[in-house]
């Protein structure tokens, strides 16, 4: 370990420990916050007993859902952007201020369309995603050597077959970074929508404790979130980093 | 007007003709029951802008989003600067900023809500909490990339760290900076909504929710416009001043 990812874990330990005596202390109180080992205590008990192992699913699956979709669609509409100019620079402005659009606020206009199920929130889990992976399928694209192209036309490959031998693996690293915030942005539209309105997922079993004042089964999912978040991100970071080494690109 | 600004011009134009095309399109092959026609959504607007209860609900929305965003620049660019100029603190510290910017930060604020009480100051916090950490973290680069000749002459000459920052630091950095408040503003707007829509009494997202259970179907279509046609319009803006900064520099 080096010396900042030391020094990382030592701050680390320090701030739970803090929340630990100010909670005891009575400081925070119960009302407030539980003690960071109640916590982890309580967050063990609900894994282990299972009641929320639904929730847990229907949030994990909905988020795979969603992120397929964008990468599906988003891949699909990079490759076919990328041959037509005039669509592909009508959308640019479009692509340029999307993160900055507050796609949440489509969430009540895709309930009264689509009802109070599934769909609304895999959705948006989509609409977050789908721009990320276009953009840097798009970005990948624009880097393929014409040479490659050159010897693609040589080959006599057809649209389709260059696409999917040459272009396509060629862009993979750059499609990857679409697909890591892919995974971030699809799992943090499923997690809201379920906390804005809905019937189940682990949004919306925290806004329901939260609305219970049962911090014992709030506080444990917010850590389990928090951990499956960081856990799935900090994985595909380390598998970038991994690709782009092999590349020689970094 | 140079030929590429004319062109970027057509562009948005062209695009603004196809977005209301599509809506148009989308309301034919739904009906009157989920949606509204674009024409229909501005004459709503139109009377809705009309009624006091909009304004204030406006009113309490906007000065939500202005103190976060004062926040989000003020602590963004204090810690951007601190980590900026500490190596190693910014080795420590970085990682933590860049993982707590990817996960679903709704989950925290129910812990928010229990610190500061349902009302303007949570929300404050959350719209805050999205901005703070793009501004930190570009201006950790911007800061960290800035040429050191630039800093080591501004030692050379004596001058103290304040007027270091001042005088060499932030005009070298400022474009990149501008980039991260540019972002930080577009996060912490959506923040902000997040923190209405999920609890709150007043606020343009509060309107938003509460039009699904009155089923006003005319008020979500107008809210929505509002909303989408604000952000996008004053971030093609920042977008356009941030070009010319990055192109100048």
């Amino acid at each position: 370990m080096t010396r900042a990812a030391l020094f990382r874990s030592a701050l680390f330990v320090l701030v739970v420990a803090l929340l630990e005596i100010l909670c005891r202390v009575g400081i925070i109180d119960k009302l407030t916050m539980q003690p960071p080992h109640r916590i982890v205590i309580d967050l063990w008990r609900i894994l282990a007993s299972g009641s929320l192992n639904a929730a847990i699913a229907k949030t994990l699956g909905n988020a795979a859902t969603a992120f397929v979709l964008a990468m599906v669609v988003g891949v699909a509409s990079g490759v076919v952007l990328h041959r037509l100019k005039l669509v592909r620079e009508t959308l640019d402005p479009l692509f340029a201020t999307y993160y900055a659009i507050p796609i949440f606020a489509f969430y009540p206009l895709l309930i009264i369309l689509f009802g109070l199920g599934d769909a609304p929130q895999i959705l948006i889990g989509f609409m977050l995603g789908v721009v990320a992976v276009i953009v840097n399928t798009l970005n990948g694209l624009d880097r393929v050597p014409r040479t490659l192209m050159k010897t693609a036309r040589i080959a006599r490959m057809g649209p389709v077959a260059t696409v999917w031998s040459i272009s396509l693996p060629y862009a993979a690293p750059y499609i990857l970074t679409g697909a890591k915030l892919a995974v971030a942005y699809s799992l943090i539209g499923i997690i809201g929508a379920e906390f804005i309105m809905s019937r189940g997922g682990m949004g919306y079993e925290i806004s329901f404790a939260y609305n219970n004042f049962d911090n014992a089964t709030m506080y444990p999912l917010i850590l389990l979130i928090l951990l499956v978040s960081i856990t799935i991100n900090m994985l595909l970071a380390r598998w970038e980093k991994r690709l782009m080494i092999r590349r020689g690109q970094r | 007007m140079n030929g590429a600004g004319k062109a970027a011009w057509l562009n948005a134009l062209r695009l603004v003709v196809v977005i209301l095309a599509a809506w148009q399109l989308l309301y034919w092959s739904v009906g009157d029951v989920a949606l509204r026609s674009p024409l229909a959504t501005m004459a709503f607007l139109g009377k809705l802008v009309s009624t006091g209860p909009f304004w204030a609900h406006l009113g309490e929305t906007s000065r939500a989003f202005a103190g976060a965003l004062l926040f989000a620049i003020v602590i963004g660019l204090s810690v951007g600067f601190l980590l900026g100029l500490n190596r190693f603190a910014n080795e420590v510290l970085e990682p933590v900023l860049v993982a707590v910017y990817s996960i679903p930060k709704i989950t925290l604020y129910p812990i928010l809500l229990l610190m500061f009480g349902l009302g303007m100051s949570a929300k404050v916090a959350f719209g805050a909490l999205h901005g703070v950490i793009p501004i930190a973290l570009f201006t950790i680069n911007a800061v960290r990339n800035v040429r050191p000749v630039l800093i080591k002459s501004a030692r050379t000459m004596g001058l103290g760290p304040l007027a270091t920052v001042r005088e060499i630091l932030l005009p070298a950095a400022l474009p990149e900076i501008f980039t991260g408040i540019r972002i930080g503003f577009a996060l912490t707007l959506i923040g902000t909504l997040l923190a209405e829509m999920f609890a709150s009494q007043r606020g343009l997202g509060f309107l938003l929710m509460n039009a699904i259970g009155l089923h006003n179907v005319d008020l979500i279509m107008a809210l929505t416009f509002i909303l989408v046609a604000f952000a996008a319009t004053v971030s093609s803006i920042l977008l356009f001043l941030d070009r010319r900064l990055h192109s100048r520099a």
